[in-house]
């Protein structure tokens, strides 16, 4: 991206089980998600990035200067980690102050820097509280302020919503918000959660099995995934087809389903599952993107049923209200026909 | 949720009988002690030079080689935690031979290598003029060699057993090796080095077969308690049973009281 600011990496790290190879920019200011399944290779780039694990290869450049021949504690680097691993020794304080008393400033100094981080982040009062005595909310308050008072080019979080409940979450997540719109560094960002990454990211970076499978900003990931774990994670059905005259022909030519788009070429279709139209029996002036599926599992999903249907021609899911599913007798394994209108596809090139 | 802690019902009588047998021979001997005690003379007995000389020298001797164990110890057990080398496994090995070792044979290996003709005790009474044998130092190391590993294998298991993560985590905020180790690392296993050292203490305490092989057994200077009660066993058992009244009394007291603050919840 820039070659003035910024982070400008390539991270190539041999696992047992998978090659990490991934190529990673953030311009300052930016907050980037990393998203992924779980053993994708998240976790294992933000510690190449800290320098916890050895690159088997690749650069780490933060501003201009390559950091991967340096060692963890002068990288300057701030990370926050999963459990915050806040000294449980040390007073909320000296946990804070503990970044700028390695960088060489007096205790008294440092300990002034640290209640200023710890007013910023809204925790004052617990200056002298130890770690164990605080919630998860405060633990990871602490902890952004502790990586955040070493003035760090680079800010990296793994996970910094995960050990959380959900209703704390909420107001964490847009404290969290705030202080990295604040941040005037790169910051990249490890988590599982779409919604984290979408509240949280100015872009979406999504690995699978230690590669790069999409980059873009987070209307754009969820507007047009480009693998199936995506495709789950933002809830929509999502087909790789080749498209030819407003009809794209998925698979190996099982099904063909119409839409207004007009590419040509190798295409994704996606549509989203409350835009499936369930019948019991084939429906009169038939909507074009017909099939007969089989019901294969029903659950609740919020205050709509989530129906999966099984191929051929294809597997898909589709969302109804429980009324319907009492309308149309739906049970596991019953056959059904299915239908989606061409407007409500979205195709766009692979 | 958590799983249960016991099985229900009568736990079976082939385990508590062995087991109540243990314990009366552990705790019996103990009694004997007590009962066997000329009370009425304990007083008078306790204030005798030789007791107070040998108390005072068993303090001090057990003390100092904790303190030398200390010093020692933590660090060759962070070494063999934290640095991988190859024969790892061997020096783990060695490290754990005193606890083996008669410590009789200790204190004359210790005399072959310490000794005025020894391996370095020459060397060091030709260059210096320090001696070791049949001197205080000279107890304090046969303590420090016998207990020694009682520290380095508790703080070891303590390293092993800590989260590394945290060291991690000061490393991003800049700290460097010897930092972590300092204000991360140590205070984080700082109830094992505690445990350790009390286990070394006590260890050193009632050191008998290498004191008195390497040092001797000179009143005031290398007779500690343990030499003194052997001693007074032959010329005076009244004596024997007041002096291991005693050394009993210490060892409760400090365990009992350390054990409150550093190693609870066990």
């Amino acid at each position: 991206m820039s070659d003035a600011g910024g982070l400008d990496a390539r991270l190539v790290v041999r696992r047992a089980a998978f090659d990490l190879d991934l190529a990673l920019t953030a311009a300052p200011g930016e907050v980037v998600a990393l998203l992924g399944p779980n053993g994708a290779g998240k976790s294992t780039a933000l510690r190449a990035l800290a320098g916890l694990v050895p690159m088997a290869g690749g650069h780490v450049r933060v501003d201009g200067d390559d950091l991967r021949p340096l060692p963890p504690d002068r990288r300057g680097i701030g990370m926050v980690f999963q459990d915050y691993l806040l000294f449980p020794h040390l007073s909320v304080l000296e946990n804070v102050a503990f970044g700028p008393r390695c960088q060489g400033a007096g205790r008294r100094a440092a300990r002034r820097a640290a209640a200023e981080w710890l007013e910023r982040v809204g925790i004052a009062e617990y200056a002298s509280a130890r770690p164990r005595a605080l919630s998860g909310g405060q633990a990871q308050r602490v902890a952004l302020a502790r990586a955040l008072a070493v003035d760090p080019g680079l800010l990296l979080l793994d996970e910094p919503l995960a050990a959380l409940d959900a209703h704390t979450k909420l107001e964490i997540r847009a404290a969290l918000r705030r202080h990295l719109a604040g941040f005037a560094g790169a910051a990249v960002l490890v988590t599982h959660d779409p919604l984290d990454a979408m509240v949280l990211a100015d872009r979406i970076v999504v690995i699978e099995h230690g590669r790069l499978v999409q980059d873009g900003t987070p209307a754009d990931v969820a507007r047009r995934p480009r693998t199936d774990y995506v495709a789950r994670l933002v809830g929509l059905n999502l087909y790789r087809g080749r498209a030819e005259a407003g009809i794209v022909t998925i698979g190996d030519g099982a099904a063909t389903l119409d839409s207004v788009d007009s590419l040509e070429g190798e295409v994704f279709l996606a549509f989203a599952p409350s835009s499936v139209a369930l019948y019991r029996t084939r429906p009169d002036g038939s909507p074009r993107n017909l099939w007969r599926a089989r019901v294969a599992a029903i659950e609740r999903h919020g205050d709509r049923v989530r129906v999966r249907l099984a191929g051929p021609p294809f597997d898909a899911v589709a969302d109804v209200t429980p009324a319907s599913v009492a309308e149309l007798q739906l049970s596991e394994g019953s056959p059904i026909w299915a239908a989606v209108k061409a407007t409500e596809t979205h195709v766009y090139p692979a | 949720m958590s799983p249960p802690d016991r099985l229900p019902g009568r736990p079976p009588w082939v385990l508590l009988v062995p087991a109540l047998a243990g314990l009366a021979f552990l705790v019996l001997p103990l009694i004997g002690l007590l009962v066997r005690a000329p009370w009425s003379t304990l007083g008078t007995r306790l204030v005798q030079g030789q007791v107070l000389d040998a108390l005072r020298l068993s303090l001090i001797t057990a003390t100092l080689a904790t303190c030398l164990c200390l010093v020692l110890g933590v660090p060759l057990a962070w070494t063999l935690a934290r640095v991988r080398f190859p024969g790892v496994r061997i020096v783990r090995a060695l490290v754990t031979v005193p606890l083996v070792l008669p410590p009789v044979v200790g204190g004359v290996a210790l005399l072959l290598v310490l000794g005025r003709r020894g391996l370095i005790g020459g060397w060091l009474d030709g260059t210096f003029g320090i001696t070791f044998p049949f001197t205080t130092a000279g107890v304090v190391l046969a303590e420090a060699f016998v207990a020694m590993p009682f520290l380095v294998i508790s703080v070891e298991g303590a390293l092993r057993a800590a989260d590394l993560r945290y060291e991690e985590a000061a490393a991003t905020l800049g700290a460097g090796r010897w930092t972590i180790f300092r204000r991360v690392t140590l205070p984080l296993v700082a109830p094992g080095v505690a445990a350790g050292a009390i286990l070394c203490w006590a260890r050193a305490l009632g050191e008998f077969g290498a004191t008195i092989t390497f040092a001797g057994n000179f009143p005031g200077r290398t007779q500690t308690m343990p030499l003194a009660v052997y001693l007074a066993l032959e010329t005076d058992p009244q004596a024997a049973i007041v002096l291991s009244i005693v050394m009993l009394a210490v060892s409760v007291v400090v365990l009992a009281a350390l054990r409150d603050r550093w190693v609870g919840n066990t």
